[in-house]
């Protein structure tokens, strides 16, 4: 039995987490992947955003500025990358100017510091490479980019160093309230009990809510294709480029990554799949064909991958947060899309501090509230990097020859807390494999690493879990074609 | 660390080559550094037959035609570092590297030799659409699994693009006991060798889809099918004509892109058509003493042309820190300023002839991009690539505005590697000559 | 009269090439543009071999797999026994270039040879 079960590692759940792990109660997460940071939190733009979007008054605009302030000393405390490069949303129609002054005025109201509306050539000026056609601009310099992964990870393994456990690969199949009052949980490896529940199951929430409230909730997808571009052209702008929001969401913006790519995205389509996370041409054609319209010479040719997302739209485009009213106990946060990210603190910080009123919960006297990421080693000096290869060669062997990840950060990656047990693993943890070859060059040998310090065979290491295996199976372990042309059934040869 | 004249980065054919015909040439301080834990780059998982026709009049594999180069190396006793990364190539050529045992260490080499090779087109290049799931490699990649480590990554196979290394895998996938279903094509025509096509696909029964590509991949965790349709004109996919595929693996063999991140800070200009560095008659780079030979230089099909090319650009940084030894402290930077590609002087009363090569109708470019009379050997090797299928067509060199070749050819294509050979004498005896064209004719 | 189609491997054109056989004897080849073409399709219509490469276990080494070649061309109806013999070899480290593999492979009088070195 748990106090309180968190349904959900991505960016949401792991903040509540984070934020119930300062109390004096158990605490556990479950979630249905192998890892963290599986689900919408793995794939999105990687903004920090200013909070002008959102309609003054609703969570989301009062979250999303919350959350923008909190993640400077945040991402102090967690030691992850984080850069307030600012933000602009770039007007390029004379008569939509209006729609600038607009955003502007809802900012102030939803308490955005430093905003300004900024004229054609002070936007270039800044800007350079935006659209001829650019009209004029409104400026957030408290925009920012972080890697989601990292903030997402980094909060996990915090609340996991405080004492939070997580259990992976556990999905919730069905929620009851029993006759001792607790919360049973039926999932794929067995029962867990709790006397409260934080539903943070993203694009699932609403199934998950609908499990224990009769005040139905409908969470469409919205499928998001993003391009990332070379770290070459990652210079191309140097501020997060927003076209003039429309209806769909803020639209297909042009940023700079905190890792010094170039992203591209996301468009938006509404899908019935939950898991439909495959980009289609249609979506990365339209993609490309809307981003150049604010950014001259948009380098597309210097794309190293494109993937797709899936934001959690709720009905009514705000987030719910808070105890479901037909299910005491039971705490929604759902309809966590765009600007969840930015969010997730202030959502962490809120359900903390509902729950601590509502179970009157104590502080911890040994919470440690900070966290000590893996060492980077791009950027070090000469020296430091012979300090750190003394002590471990492995940091003097280049594994992600695109990303210039050594063998010792994999190490790392693998044995920190809630560790990497797959090759999406190390990537979201390390960056290997998140390069220009896309793990073309460091697949077999991250691959070894992972054999070696898990003691797993080859045949066993997946990309990301489940039924994600990369080589089934050995050559000349009975699988030949020699082998099978005995039986009658292959190796044919045609012809002559 | 100690100090070395020259440094070649990478232990490939390319590199190998450099070093082994720059100690010939004299040069007795080289420092090969590789990445890999073995010489020989990638031809140690290219364990299929058909290497060295040109150079040993033999069909070698390629482990055994690595190691005719890695036993001169080690005759030679020329140094080299395994397990080393380069990390920087300064302008001033300081190259800062790092391994387990030596940790991070700088450099001051007096020549640079640029052999990093190529890496593979992924997936993400290509705007392939669909789910993202295990079970897609390129082909360079399985076919180090399969080959060198000993893994298969699947039973049924859909091949994305026809270039040579998609062939043989395609052939080496059957012989382990896959079914490879088919071997797409975006292009009308084949980038790979007639030979491959012959006898890694015709010879099992896989057949060819010129002209269609993936248009869908399907598998959330892992590769369940593969969609493929057929392209226009325009390469577009042509709706209604796709096919579906059950499979369990992708391998993608779409082009290689030269590893050119090094030469780039260092300050090394590029040719955008090869994504290589721009080179001279010496294969020599923008910055003076540094050389670019194989695969980072441009995408060859033939490893016998990277060992020729590499051989060369070997002896000519040899000859280049000769120079700037025979000279004083000060006399080494001007001996390393007039060796470099110096166009701004052309021009000028006494200066040395420099021509610059300029590829058009149809042929895409050239290697080498200028050419420094002087310097020039007796006799050149141009070489190119065309940009489509041609047939009785004529590869045509113009001096300036007059046509001094006019070979025709029964057939080109971008697959094989087109060569045209200068002579110094014909050159020499035109000192106002300024450009050399190569262009495809019909007639 | 037997009538066989080829694509001959000569160089780049890949002509397609049409060979008449009467009693097992090539009496004529058409489609080739050059000398090449014939002489690949008489020796490709009687007597088609090929070299087969793959790899072998190898225990006791630094590697678990090392690659082999038939030492020379084998007919190319027997390069699935072939590899039925190779994929059941094995060998133990150290390993040398030229090295015998498999003596005599399925019957070929050809040698199975180790293309690298194992140490």
């Amino acid at each position: 039995m748990y106090d309180v079960i968190v349904i959900g590692a991505g960016v949401t759940g792991s903040a509540v987490a984070r934020e119930l792990s300062r109390y004096d109660i158990s605490t556990c997460v479950l979630e249905k992947c192998e890892d963290v940071c599986e689900g919408t939190s793995k794939a999105n733009s990687a903004i920090v955003h200013a909070g002008f979007d959102a309609a003054e008054g609703t969570l989301m605009a009062k979250l999303n500025v919350r959350g923008n302030e909190m993640m400077d000393e945040l991402s102090r405390d967690l030691d992850i990358p984080f850069k307030r490069n600012g933000s602009m949303v770039v007007c390029i129609h004379k008569e939509a100017l209006d729609g600038l002054k607009e955003l502007y005025d809802r900012g102030i109201k939803n308490g955005v510091k430093g905003l300004k509306i900024l004229s054609r050539e002070e936007a270039l000026e800044m800007e350079p490479n935006l659209s001829e056609n650019v009209q004029g601009a409104l400026y957030a310099p408290t925009g920012g980019i972080i890697c989601p992964f990292e903030l997402n990870i980094a909060m996990a393994e915090n609340a996991f160093e405080n004492g939070v456990d997580f259990k992976f690969n556990t999905e919730v199949k069905d929620i009851k309230k029993g006759e001792d009052d607790l919360w049973h949980l039926q999932t794929n490896s067995g029962e867990y009990t709790a006397r409260y529940v934080v539903n943070a199951a993203g694009v699932y929430a609403d199934m998950i809510h609908n499990m224990v409230s009769g005040n139905k909730i409908k969470i469409t997808p919205r499928r998001g294709d993003y391009c990332l571009l070379d770290k070459q052209v990652g210079g191309h702008v140097s501020h997060t480029i927003f076209p003039q929001p429309t209806n769909l969401g803020k639209g297909v913006l042009v940023s700079p990554t905190v890792h010094g790519n170039l992203i591209v995205g996301p468009t938006a389509i509404d899908i019935d799949d939950k898991e439909g996370t495959n980009t289609t041409a249609d979506g990365i054609d339209d993609l490309i064909s809307k981003a150049g319209n604010h950014i001259r010479n948009l380098p597309i040719r210097n794309v190293i991958t494109s993937f797709a997302g899936l934001r959690a739209h709720e009905d009514h485009h705000d987030f719910i947060i808070g105890e479901v009213s037909d299910a005491p106990c039971f705490i929604d946060c759902a309809g966590i899309e765009s600007p969840g990210l930015t969010a997730s603190p202030a959502i962490g910080e809120m359900v903390g501090n509902l729950l601590k009123e509502k179970m009157a919960l104590k502080e911890k006297e040994n919470y440690k509230a900070t966290r000590k990421g893996i060492v980077k080693t791009e950027g070090l000096s000469i020296q430091e990097r012979n300090e750190l290869i003394k002590k471990n060669p492995a940091y003097g062997n280049i594994v992600c020859r695109c990303e210039m990840i050594t063998e010792g950060e994999i190490i790392e990656a693998i044995h920190r807390p809630l560790g990497a047990k797959s090759l999406d693993g190390i990537k979201r943890r390390t960056r290997a494999g998140m390069g220009r070859c896309q793990g073309g060059f460091c697949t077999p040998r991250t691959m070894e690493i992972l054999s070696r310090e898990l003691g797993i065979p080859y045949e066993e290491i997946t990309k990301c879990g489940g039924e994600s295996v990369i080589v089934p199976t050995r050559t000349k372990e009975g699988s030949g074609n020699g082998a099978a042309s005995l039986e009658g059934t292959r190796g044919e040869v045609t012809g002559a | 660390m100690k100090n070395y004249d020259i440094v070649i980065v990478g232990g490939g054919p390319a590199g190998l080559a450099a070093a082994v015909s720059a100690k010939k040439a004299g040069c007795d301080s080289i420092l090969i550094l590789e990445r890999d834990t073995e010489l020989g780059g990638i031809l140690n998982q290219c364990i299929h037959n058909g290497f060295g026709l040109h150079t040993f009049k033999e069909e070698l594999t390629g482990p055994e035609y690595a190691y005719r180069f890695i036993k001169q190396v080690l005759d030679l006793g020329i140094e080299y570092k395994l397990g080393t990364m380069v990390m920087d190539i300064a302008p001033d050529k300081t190259v800062t590297a790092m391994n387990r045992e030596d940790g991070m260490f700088t450099i001051p080499a007096k020549a640079v030799i640029l052999a990093m090779g190529c890496r593979e087109r992924p997936r993400g290049a290509l705007n392939i659409p669909g789910y993202r799931p295990a079970g897609i490699f390129s082909a360079g990649t399985a076919q180090r699994l399969v080959n060198t480590e000993g893994y298969m990554p699947g039973k049924e196979v859909v091949i994305l693009g026809s270039g040579d290394i998609g062939l043989i895998m395609a052939r080496r996938m059957t012989l382990e006991g896959a079914k490879v279903k088919c071997v797409a094509e975006l292009m009308p025509y084949s980038g790979g060798l007639k030979r491959n096509i012959v006898q890694c696909l015709d010879d099992y029964g896989i057949p060819l889809k010129l002209s269609h590509t993936v248009v869908d991949i399907e598998g959330k965790e892992h590769v369940t099918a593969v969609t493929i349709a057929e392209v226009g004109p325009d390469r577009k996919p042509i709706p209604g004509t796709e096919e579906r595929y059950i499979c369990d693996t992708l391998l993608l063999s779409c082009g290689l892109i030269p590893e050119n991140e090094l030469s780039r800070s260092a300050g090394v200009e590029m040719n955008p058509v090869t994504s290589g560095p721009i080179v001279n008659e010496s294969l020599e780079t923008n910055i003076p003493g540094v050389f670019a030979c194989g695969n980072v230089l441009h995408v060859h099909d033939l490893v016998d042309y990277v060992s020729e090319e590499a051989g060369r650009a070997g002896e000519n940084a040899a000859k280049y820190v000769k120079a700037a030894g025979d000279s004083s402290e000060q006399g080494a930077a001007e001996a390393g300023a007039a060796q470099g590609v110096d166009t701004a002087s052309a021009g000028k009363p006494g200066a040395s002839q420099v021509i610059t090569l300029v590829a058009t109708d149809g042929a895409r470019y050239t290697v080498p991009s200028t050419i420094n009379v002087d310097r020039m050997s007796d006799l050149l090797t141009v070489r190119f690539r065309v940009g489509d299928v041609y047939k009785n067509s004529f590869v045509s060199v113009y001096f300036d505005d007059e046509r001094v070749m006019h070979n025709q050819k029964r057939i080109m294509s971008p697959g094989e590697m087109e060569q045209i050979i200068l002579r110094k004498s014909q050159l020499s005896e035109r000192p106002q000559l300024k450009t050399i064209t190569v262009k495809i004719e019909n007639e | 009269m037997e009538k066989r189609e080829l694509t001959c491997i000569g160089c780049p054109m890949g002509c397609m090439l049409t060979v008449i056989l009467e009693n097992g004897e090539v009496t004529e080849v058409t489609g080739n543009t050059c000398q090449k073409g014939d002489i690949y399709a008489r020796k490709e219509v009687v007597n088609p071999t090929r070299i087969v490469t793959s790899t072998v276990k190898v225990t006791g080494g630094e590697k678990e797999r090392v690659s082999v070649k038939t030492a020379s061309d084998i007919p190319k109806d027997k390069i699935f026994e072939v590899m039925k013999a190779i994929d059941a070899a094995s060998i133990s480290a150290p390993v040398n270039i030229g090295d015998t593999v498999i003596k005599d492979v399925a019957g070929t009088g050809v040698d199975v040879i180790a293309t690298k070195n194992i140490s």
